[in-house]
C-alpha cells in the first residue's frame, strides 16, 4: 500500500511502488488536470510540486513521493485564484491549453523564489516547458502580471 | 600612558599575525594534503604520470565531462552536446527555479530510450567552484584536481575517497543508449589511487 498526500489530503493507494506518480494522480486519484505529454521528462506537461519542487511526475515513481507533500494544479490555490491563475485568465494565455497546468506549476516555483523575475529569469525557469501552440509570449507576459499581483498582495498584507 | 599605548599596539600586531597565520593555513599546501593519506606516500613521478594518463581518459569521457562543462549548462549524450532545455547551474549547482536537476533526474536511471539518467544528489559543481573538465589538457586537469581552491577543497585523502563517490559511480551505470567510461571502475580506481599515492604529478602537457 502506498500512502500519498495530495493537495493536503491523504490517500492509501493499492499500487506498485514503481508506478509513475502521474499514473497514480490521473488514473487512481482521478486528478486529471496534470497531463501526459512525452513520458520521458522532456516536455513539462506533467509538472507537479513535490515538497514544493517542480518535479516531472511522468518519471517520478510513487516511492519517491511517499511521505512528501504533493501539489497538483487542482491544489495550487483554494479558489483557482493563485496570482498565476488570475494572470492566465486576464490575458487568455492558453490556446489548446494542454500544457498549461505544467506551465503554471513551473511558473509557481519561479514566483515563490523570485517575486520580480526578469525575462532571463523566466527563460531560466520555463525553458523545460514546451507549448506546441507557441503561446510563449503570453506565458511570459502573464508571469510578469502574476508577479505584480503577488507583490501588490504582499504589500497589502 | 606611553607604555599602555605600546602594549595595545603589540596586542593588535599579535592579533594580526594570528589572523594571518590562520589565513595562510587555508591556502594549498601539498605537505599538509599528503599528510592525510593513510599509507606512506612514495613519490614516483613516472608511475604517477602514467597512471594519470589512464585517469584522464575516464575524466574526459562523456560520463564525467558532461557534468563538468565550461559553461553553466550541462552537456548531454555521447557527443556531449548542450543539454536540451538549457538547464542552468545555479549557485549550488543543483539548477534554478523549476529547472532543478532532481526534478527530472531521479534516484536511479529512468527506464527507456532518451529517459533521464539518475543517481542520488544529481548536480553540477557549484558556481563558486566550477571544476571544469571540458577542454582541459591532462596537465591542467591534474593541476586542478590537487588544488584545494579548484577541487572542492578536497585534501588527498578525500580525493582518494572521491573515486567511490555516488555520482562518480553513476558514470558506470549509464542510462539506456549511453556508453560506459573507457575502463571498469576498479581499473579506474586503481589508476586514480596510483596517481595520487605516487605523488599526484601532472603530465607535461
Amino acid at each position: 500500500m502506498i500512502k500519498l498526500n495530495v493537495n493536503n489530503k491523504s490517500h492509501d493507494c493499492d499500487i506498485s511502488s514503481d508506478m509513475p506518480l502521474l499514473w497514480a494522480l490521473r488514473d487512481i486519484l482521478q486528478l486529471t488536470g496534470t497531463k501526459y505529454g512525452c513520458g520521458v521528462a522532456q516536455c513539462g506537461a506533467c509538472v507537479v510540486h513535490l515538497d514544493g519542487e517542480a518535479v516531472r511526475s511522468c518519471v517520478t515513481k510513487v516511492s519517491r513521493a511517499q511521505g512528501k507533500k504533493i501539489t497538483t494544479i487542482e491544489g495550487l490555490s483554494l479558489n483557482n485564484d493563485h496570482p498565476l491563475q488570475q494572470a492566465w485568465q486576464n490575458i487568455d494565455v492558453p490556446q489548446c491549453g494542454y500544457c498549461h497546468s505544467g506551465q503554471i506549476m513551473s511558473a509557481a516555483v519561479l514566483l515563490r523564489e523570485n517575486n520580480n523575475p526578469t525575462d532571463q529569469d523566466i527563460d531560466n525557469a520555463m525553458a523545460g516547458n514546451i507549448c506546441r501552440c507557441g503561446t510563449y509570449p503570453r506565458i511570459r507576459k502573464a508571469i510578469h502580471i502574476a508577479a505584480e499581483i503577488q507583490r501588490k498582495s504582499a504589500e497589502k498584507s | 600612558m606611553l607604555r599602555k599605548k605600546s602594549g595595545s599596539i603589540a596586542a593588535v600586531i599579535l592579533v594580526m599575525i594570528t589572523l594571518a597565520a590562520f589565513g595562510f593555513s587555508n591556502t594549498y599546501s601539498p605537505d599538509k594534503a599528503y599528510k592525510d593519506i593513510p599509507t606512506p606516500l612514495v613519490k614516483d613521478s613516472i608511475a604517477s604520470v602514467k597512471a594519470f594518463e589512464k585517469v584522464y581518459t575516464v575524466l574526459m569521457s562523456p560520463r564525467c565531462v558532461n557534468c563538468h562543462p565550461i559553461g553553466d549548462i550541462p552537456l548531454q549524450g555521447d557527443d556531449s552536446h548542450i543539454h536540451k532545455m538549457f538547464p542552468k547551474r545555479g549557485a549550488d549547482g543543483k539548477g534554478l527555479y523549476a529547472m532543478k536537476c532532481a526534478n527530472c533526474h531521479q534516484l536511479e536511471n529512468t527506464t527507456g530510450p532518451h529517459a533521464p539518467p539518475g543517481a542520488p544528489n544529481w548536480h553540477l559543481p557549484p558556481a563558486n567552484m566550477k571544476m571544469v573538465f571540458q577542454g582541459k589538457s591532462a596537465h591542467d586537469l591534474a593541476k586542478q584536481l590537487v588544488d584545494l581552491k579548484q577541487n572542492g577543497n578536497k585534501n588527498m585523502k578525500q580525493l582518494l575517497e572521491h573515486a567511490d563517490d555516488q555520482l562518480v559511480l553513476a558514470g558506470w551505470k549509464p542510462a539506456q543508449g549511453h556508453s560506459m567510461p573507457p575502463m571498469s571502475h576498479s581499473e579506474f580506481k586503481k589508476a586514480w589511487t596510483a596517481w595520487i599515492k605516487n605523488g599526484a604529478y601532472a603530465p607535461a602537457k
